[in-house]
């Protein structure tokens, strides 16, 4: 099997992957959290700006579920077509909530009637909560393992995606990202807003640390197929540590008003969960719940070798562009919102 | 209703739904990238305003572009599982490359064209206009590439049988410039190029009835009118050359295209006509042996007829087929016609003074988003029974596991979400252009009364 740096094609699509989720949910993951905290904002102008400190990159940011959904697609379609058909209804639903959250943003501010602007804060809110949660449930669901039998086909009832630990996983998710984007909020806002910003900023840490607390010791105890890899190995160890510290300095960070490495701490802390996800489920990516033969693995439900070398080609001389993108749109909008025209 | 009929008419509500507005974005793009240029060079407001101006309209159809777009990408594994599974291989490299090339092009520029313009330099804004624009161009470079792997296949090799047939990358390049996809990417490039063009004539030709923003009006007018002159005429050889490529990839489908039943070699060219599906026989005028000679340069070749295909391998709803392609390409020679016309009467000076011409364009935007749908309508439909031209068949590219009350559950919703987007979109789009070009200001830059006297109240 061909190798780059030693580490073998699917293995290496299975980190391009990982990193792609891992940018979406830290980029994405602040902006999903601000609007979830949008209707803690009670004045027109506290909203307009809440809403603008994530209008110029919102879309960017959801750019990176499109190529991480993309290289899914491209790199494992055996996984992509068992997973998205097995839970049609929870990605339905995901794709109507993306859809209100992008008219919402779009079009609130388009006219002044207040009822219209109420209703668009309370659809852009709801949907980013619904969006988040989902998000999680997905995840908590391919922790715990789908019901996949022959031909990698999903065999269980459509409703078997709302399972407690998978709604725990959702909820863990829609509080890590509103503590996300209440740091971020914090970074982009002053005054009174920015005092408001700051009181939520502590709940959503405490929220935080309470729901992750809780999927952490449920995993430990009912989830054995997870936690093996790392009681075998003691040098992994180090990641559910590495997460624990950076979660632990998040608060110190922003109570010394140190917001922008707090935000570099909140979203290394997604990084790690991450990672720690992949070194759990590796060289799983799904497992089955009828048996390890229906296991969805980076081999057996990988793209051919040579796709794989083709797309590892784009990806190298794509991804360097995209930085340089982002690196100048975050530039053009750095520091606190100001209002103009232009704003929505 | 069995699944494969209701993922089939969810696909295509959803896809067509999506695509009233990319070739908006993309053809808007164009025009903006032309009137932000123009002040560049010259340094008239004029057309800065008018930048601004489109740029707001180009939000709204750009917005619903990307709300309605993930859609599809996620209908290939929730709908059309075993499809993804077969052709992954081939097809994914494609959509990756178009998330990566294109779309974080447009969506990263985006925020500096809407937002930017008072914090950059105009250079810079100009720079992000042009590169909103050519990632939108890429997005249908690459989607059109899918498509056309799927028309026309090429570059890969087929592994397994039965239910683990997959199809399996062999050359990129290959794959890329598969028999169809060059004549098709410029065909739809210019499909929208020409749909963003109309919109623009026909806003403001609607402001020149009204004998409002006349001034502004002038400069814009002539814009898209070159525009679309220029592209309606290259339609029709991008087009005609995409006859001569399906006659040579798909002649099944070319047959459905014109309702020719019986392999004659003088095939004649239908106008327009009715398709008697029964007894196999088209009524309409036509040009005798026209066919043959726009094919084949030649009054005389044989053309196949459907009856000499495998019977299971031809598409079905034939008059639907031979209607929708016959009303794109009526379409196409009417922009023609019409640009034409107004390109002359500009030239002589007397472009505005007619009303019953200005009234023409104010309705002829909806006949380029007509020409769009109906093309792909017959472009996949003559694709049948195939998704895969020759491949799969579309019967065999569904989700196992995925039961008709799900899909109906889906289908309901999206026709409830995309009904209310529809709405949304004509009135705001009525709102901006009955606000025109100087709306700045007074509806959303200063703070509004009500937030003030909120302030005052509390
Ligand atoms: C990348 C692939 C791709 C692209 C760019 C398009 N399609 Fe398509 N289309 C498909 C891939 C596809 C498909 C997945 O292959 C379908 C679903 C079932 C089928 O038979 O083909 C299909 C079916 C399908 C049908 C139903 C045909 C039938 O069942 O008889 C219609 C009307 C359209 N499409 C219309 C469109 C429109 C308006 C498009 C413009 C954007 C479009 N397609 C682009
Ligand atoms: C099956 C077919 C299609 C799929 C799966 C698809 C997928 C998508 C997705 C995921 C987006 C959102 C991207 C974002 O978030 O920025 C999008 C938007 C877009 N698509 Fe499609 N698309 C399809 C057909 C087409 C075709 C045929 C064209 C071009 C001719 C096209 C042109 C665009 C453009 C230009 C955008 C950007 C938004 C806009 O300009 O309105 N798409 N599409
Ligand atoms: C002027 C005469 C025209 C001719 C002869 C023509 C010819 C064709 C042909 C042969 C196809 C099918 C290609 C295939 O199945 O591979 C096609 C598809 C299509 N046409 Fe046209 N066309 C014309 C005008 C137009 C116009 C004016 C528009 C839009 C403004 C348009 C938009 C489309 C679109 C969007 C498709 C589907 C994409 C594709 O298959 O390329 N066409 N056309």
């Amino acid at each position: 099997m061909a190798t780059f740096l030693g580490i073998d094609y699917p293995t290496l699509w299975f980190l391009v992957i990982g990193a792609l989720f891992s940018g979406y949910a830290i980029l994405d993951g602040f902006d999903l959290g601000a609007g979830a905290l949008h209707l803690f904002f009670k004045k027109e102008e506290s909203r307009r700006i809440a809403l603008n400190a994530v209008g110029p990159v919102w879309d960017g940011n959801e750019v990176w579920l499109v190529i991480g959904g993309g290289a899914l697609f491209a790199g494992f379609p055996i996984l992509y077509a068992s997973i998205f058909s097995a839970m049609y209804i929870p990605f339905m639903l995901f794709l109507a909530v993306l859809i209100f959250r992008a008219v919402s943003i779009e079009f609130r501010s388009k006219e002044h009637m207040k009822w219209w602007r109420n209703a668009w804060d309370i659809s852009y809110s709801l949907s980013s909560i619904l969006m988040a949660l989902l998000l999680g449930i997905v995840m908590g669901n391919i922790l715990w393992g789908i019901e996949l039998g022959f031909n990698y086909e999903f065999q269980g009832h459509w409703l078997d995606f709302l399972h407690p630990y998978a709604i725990m996983v959702g909820i863990t998710t829609v509080a890590l990202f509103m503590m996300h984007g209440a740091i971020y909020l914090a970074m982009k806002t002053e005054g009174k807003l920015f005092a408001r910003v700051n009181q939520l900023l502590k709940k959503t840490i405490i929220f935080f640390i309470v729901s992750y607390s809780l999927v952490t010791l449920y995993t430990l105890i009912y989830i054995p197929h997870l936690t093996d890899d790392i009681y075998e190995n003691v040098a992994l160890f180090m990641v559910p540590v590495l997460a624990f510290l950076s979660i632990a300095n998040v608060p110190r960070l922003v109570n010394r008003g140190k917001y922008v490495m707090a935000f570099l701490f909140s979203a290394l802390t997604m990084s790690f969960l991450l990672i720690l996800v992949a070194i759990e489920l590796y060289p799983v990516m799904v497992f089955s719940t009828l048996g390890p033969q229906y296991d969805l693995t980076v081999y057996n439900a990988s793209s051919s070798e040579n796709a794989l070398r083709i797309m590892l080609n784009i990806t190298a001389i794509g991804a360097p562009l995209v930085i340089i993108y982002t690196v100048f749109v975050y530039k053009t909008f750095w520091g606190k919102v100001k209002l103009d025209e232009t704003s929505y | 209703m069995d699944v494969e009929l209701l993922s089939r008419i969810q696909f295509a509500f959803t896809i067509s739904f999506h695509y009233i507005y990319p070739p908006l974005s993309i053809g808007l793009g164009f025009i903006m990238v032309l009137m932000e240029g123009a002040y560049i060079r010259t340094g008239n407001k004029q057309y800065e305003q008018l930048a601004r101006f489109w740029t707001k309209i180009f939000a709204i159809t750009f917005g619903l572009g990307v709300a309605t777009g993930i859609v599809m990408e996620f209908e290939f594994g929730t709908n059309w599982a075993t499809y993804s599974r077969y052709v992954g291989d081939v097809f994914g490299s494609a959509l990756a490359a178009e998330g990566i090339f294109a779309f974080a092009l447009e969506s990263g520029f985006l925020g500096v064209l809407l937002f930017g313009w008072n914090r950059v330099k105009p250079i810079v804004h100009f720079v992000s206009t042009i590169g909103v624009w050519v990632g939108s161009m890429f997005s249908a470079v690459w989607i059109v590439v899918a498509n056309s792997w799927q028309q026309t296949p090429a570059g890969h090799h087929i592994v397994g049988e039965g239910l683990n047939a997959r199809a399996e990358i062999t050359d990129f390049w290959a794959m890329v410039f598969n028999p169809s996809s060059v004549d098709r990417i410029l065909h739809v490039w210019i499909g929208a190029l020409i749909a963003g063009a109309f919109l623009v004539m026909s806003v403001h030709a609607f402001y020149f009835l009204r004998g409002r923003f006349v001034e502004i009006s002038k400069k814009a007018f002539p814009i898209a009118l070159m525009v679309s002159l220029v592209f309606s005429i290259l339609q029709l050889v991008t087009g005609h050359s995409s006859a001569a490529g399906v006659a040579e990839n798909q002649p099944a489908k070319l047959a459905a295209f014109e309702g020719h039943y019986n392999t004659e070699n003088r095939a004649d060219l239908y106008l327009f006509g009715w398709v008697d599906q029964q007894n196999q026989q088209v009524y309409g005028p036509f040009i005798p042996g026209g066919l043959s000679f726009l094919l084949y340069g030649n009054f005389n070749e044989t053309v196949t007829g459907l009856n000499d295909f495998p019977q299971d391998e031809i598409p079905t709803a034939v008059n639907a087929i031979f209607q929708f392609y016959h009303l794109m390409v009526a379409f196409g020679l009417y922009f023609i016609l019409l640009t034409v016309v107004g390109a002359y009467l500009w030239w002589r000076g007397k472009l505005f003074k007619y009303r019953w011409i200005m009234w023409v364009f104010v309705f002829s935007v909806i006949l380029p988003q007509l020409a769009n749908q109906f093309g792909w309508f017959a472009a996949e439909m003559g694709r049948q029974p195939w998704v895969v031209y020759g491949l799969l068949r579309t019967s065999d590219a569904l989700s196992a596991v995925v039961t008709s009350n799900q899909v109906v559950f889906s289908l309901v919703m999206f026709t409830l979400i995309y009904a209310l987007l529809f709405v949304l979109f004509i009135y705001l789009m009525n709102k901006k252009i009955q606000a025109g070009p100087y709306d700045e200001g007074h509806s959303t830059g200063r703070p509004r009364q009500e937030s003030i006297s909120e302030v005052l109240n509390q």
